[in-house]
């Protein structure tokens, strides 16, 4: 296995990765709630499910954080590997497997694994596995 | 209040993101290529998240009501049934295309590039597919 010297950034991975565990630690200690993404969109693409606000609320911070960011100081490198097909098709597979899983990398990922749920383990050792069997197929087994 | 302390969150949830660099695909997917050259970052921000919020987890299993007063609301199902597995692993594919998950896809949306919008449209009519099917089943 060769690491990636010039692109791993271990300090702001982990500092970046604590400030999310704050956020999820703040969520579910003054609201009651699990910070899962995938959850809290679900919710509100569902008719009568309960907190509304506050779910919306949760989101819109998260979709205005880039805004803030770009105040003080200039927004982290975005680079896209896909054309349009290949988004929607991540797309489509990404909702629908959330849906289907009950949670993505945050609510099971960060959220179960911290309250050790044996659910939020299995689901994501099943998406880290299959992610990097994915990656594996596309770059090394059909090359590109 | 409630709805500070969640606007907050969301907001620090956001900014932890862009800070681990989460947010940029290509990173997430130097991630998940174990055979080229890896980038353990994600491994990283991992621990980071979870070694921050397993206390402040455990202590909320003990409670039945938030600080703020709402009820505890934590999942209670526990079995490992074939929705959870493969719903999982068609996730981790879609992950593994493009390296973004649902946290990160709402994070970039207002970065100014349309594949932001393309990769949401198609999660949110994925998302919605799966809302009607289950509300179909129950």
């Amino acid at each position: 296995m060769n690491l990636d010297w010039l692109n791993f950034t271990p300090w702001s991975a982990l500092a970046g990765g604590m400030l999310i565990g704050l956020a999820a630690s703040l969520f579910v200690v003054a609201n009651g709630r699990i910070a899962g993404v995938s959850g809290l969109i679900g919710s509100l693409l569902q008719r009568g499910s309960e907190g509304l606000g506050e779910k919306a609320l949760f989101l819109l911070g998260l979709l205005v954080a880039p805004l803030l960011w770009g105040v003080f100081a200039t927004l982290p490198p975005l680079e896209f590997q896909n054309g349009w097909l290949g988004l929607t098709v991540a797309g489509l597979l990404v909702g629908i497997g959330t849906r289907y899983g009950s949670g993505c990398t945050s609510g099971h990922g960060v959220c179960g694994i911290s309250r050790l749920s044996p659910r939020s383990m299995v689901a994501t050792a099943c998406f880290m596995l299959s992610g990097f069997v994915t990656v594996f197929v596309l770059r090394h087994v059909m090359g590109g | 209040m409630r709805k500070l302390t969640a606007f907050i969150a969301g907001l620090l949830f956001g900014l932890g993101l862009l800070l681990a660099g989460m947010t940029n695909p290509t990173k997430v997917l130097g991630f998940l290529d174990l055979a080229g050259t890896w980038d353990p970052s994600l491994a990283l921000v991992m621990i980071g998240a979870i070694g921050t919020a397993i206390v402040p987890l455990a202590w909320a299993r003990q409670q039945t009501h938030a600080l703020l007063g709402s009820p505890m609301q934590l999942p209670v199902k526990r079995e490992l049934d074939r929705r959870l597995i493969g719903g999982s692993l068609v996730f981790g594919i879609g992950w593994g295309i493009a390296g973004i998950c649902p946290g990160p896809a709402v994070a970039i949306l207002l970065t100014g590039h349309w594949q932001a919008f393309v990769f949401m449209l198609a999660m949110l009519a994925g998302m919605l597919f799966g809302v009607l099917e289950t509300r179909r089943v129950h």
